[in-house]
């Protein structure tokens, strides 16, 4: 059976219609509303590419069941600056060449957010654990950890 | 499919009675693979994410008893004040997966799911946790050893939803340690979980047997040698090491194999031995 449900999506409400209602959140996202910033690599929460926050914690949207979202604040990368200008995050990643690909990065620059949100001043291994659940295949992850520390060097002058 | 979003326990259970094949639904971390894939097309979820009441932890105001609510998250018994009464769990819960799973994943889930790799699970069975079940009709409380069955079979009835665990909080030291073949995101090979309470000392396996292993003969043998903590020699440790090894029920699979697991768990429980006496 179909439902009509509703989700809280960076701060805007989203129908969704005519969807099974097993569909998880990363599917709903890309495939029913248009929002195709969170990645699909694995579906099995392993890769972390299509991390968003529920509720202010980073989660796998893949491992989210959409229709069980629809009390919860839902955010995406296409929120982290509605105007479409590049955070800090995301402005570093370009600068230190940690984008390749670039197939991991939306699902990185969330776990980056969240982390420094939490956790302004970050020992290397706190970053390491941070970033654990992001896998990305290009960049060897060095060009990824020195995006972060100039984040922190940044936002710490 | 239809996606019920009880508010209270009682409206939950009340669900779960009109249809005893409806899945339950904590952080999604095992039930949405299983979705995803195709493995699982229940007719009805009921979500208990909006049950507050499963969600919190307390402790009573000797600070002796905690009650962990099923809906707790591994990120929460990892970081939480938690973590300082129970670090074993706190140990246990920062192995899994990774920030995002933990940040998802429950303790109810990893019970619900009761893998002999769930990683809280030999930390409940060292602490003897009783775990809480409730159905429209009547509320138990059973030891964990009872609990857990077999691989992925426990003693939960179709029409119960696991409401909590409680634990005593330990007066010695406890540790849990894990092999598995990477830091991050690894399911373990091969676990075990060493407490001392009341100067006696329990040990839990996992990964290593169809169910979660208490060792009671290695149990017996370190517990003759009088009140824990007490400094034993390396001799002991090992020997210890030894006969945890040969109560363990380990199998081939494609994560390792019966005899390196056998091995590997020995030397973790004579490490727990020796940290514990530190
Ligand atoms: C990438 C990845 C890595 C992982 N790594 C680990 C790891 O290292 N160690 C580990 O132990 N696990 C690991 N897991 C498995 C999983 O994250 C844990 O088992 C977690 O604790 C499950 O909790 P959950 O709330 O997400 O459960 P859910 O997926 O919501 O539920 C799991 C099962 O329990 C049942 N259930 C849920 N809540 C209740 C309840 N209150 N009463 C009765 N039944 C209930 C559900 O119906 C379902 O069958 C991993 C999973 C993924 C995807
Ligand atoms: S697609 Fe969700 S973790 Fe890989
Ligand atoms: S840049 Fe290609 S996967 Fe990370």
């Amino acid at each position: 059976m179909n439902e009509i449900y509703t989700l809280k999506i960076n701060g805007t409400e989203h129908q969704v219609k005519d969807a099974w209602v097993g569909e998880s959140l990363l599917y709903v996202l890309r495939e029913r509303l248009g929002l195709p910033g969170a990645k699909g690599a694995c579906e099995q929460g392993e890769c972390g590419s299509c991390t968003v926050f529920l509720d202010g914690s980073a989660v796998c949207s893949c491992l989210v069941l959409a229709a069980s979202a629809t009390e919860s604040d839902i955010a995406t990368v296409e929120g982290l600056q509605p105007d479409g200008s590049l955070t800090d995050v995301q402005q570093a990643f370009i600068d230190e060449g940690a984008v390749q690909c670039g197939f991991c990065t939306p699902g990185l620059v969330m776990a980056v957010h969240h982390l420094l949100d939490e956790n302004p001043s970050p020992s290397e291994l706190e970053v390491k654990e941070a970033l654990s659940g992001n896998i990305c295949r290009c960049t060897g992850y060095g060009r990824i950890f020195a995006a972060v520390d100039k984040v922190i060097a940044d936002r710490n002058k | 499919m239809t996606v019920h979003i009880p508010h209270s326990l009682e409206e939950a259970l009340e669900l779960l009675d009109k249809d005893n094949s409806a899945a339950l639904l904590s952080g999604g971390t095992d039930f949405m693979v299983e979705v995803n894939f195709n493995h699982r097309r229940p007719e009805n979820v009921i979500s208990l994410k909006q049950v507050n009441e499963l969600s919190t932890w307390t402790i009573d105001s000797k600070k002796q008893h905690i009650f962990i609510g099923s809906g707790v998250t591994h990120h929460e018994l990892e970081t939480g004040t938690i973590a300082q009464y129970l670090p074993a769990l706190a140990q246990a819960s920062r192995t899994v997966g990774s920030p995002q799973i933990r940040a998802a994943g429950t303790i109810g889930g990893n019970l619900g799911t009761c893998s002999p790799a769930g990683d809280t699970l030999p930390v409940l069975s060292a602490m003897n946790a009783t775990v809480h079940l409730a159905s429209a009709h009547q509320s138990r409380s059973i030891s964990f050893d009872e609990f857990m069955v077999g691989p992925k079979r426990s003693n939960r009835q179709p029409n119960e939803i696991i409401t909590g665990v409680s634990v005593a909080v330990p007066n010695g030291w406890q540790g849990y340690a894990k092999v598995g073949v990477r830091n991050a995101m690894v399911i373990s090979v091969a676990s075990a979980c060493l407490q001392v309470h009341n100067g006696e000392v329990s040990i839990a396996l996992g990964s290593v047997g169809p169910t979660v292993i208490r060792c009671r003969e290695a149990e017996k043998w370190a517990n003759s040698l009088g009140a824990h903590p007490l400094s034993v020699s390396s001799d002991d440790a090992k020997h210890f090491g030894e006969l945890v090894g040969s109560e363990s029920r380990p199998i081939d699979d494609h994560r390792s194999t019966a005899s390196y697991r056998r091995h590997a768990v020995g030397i973790l429980a004579t490490r727990l031995l020796q940290r514990s006496s530190q």
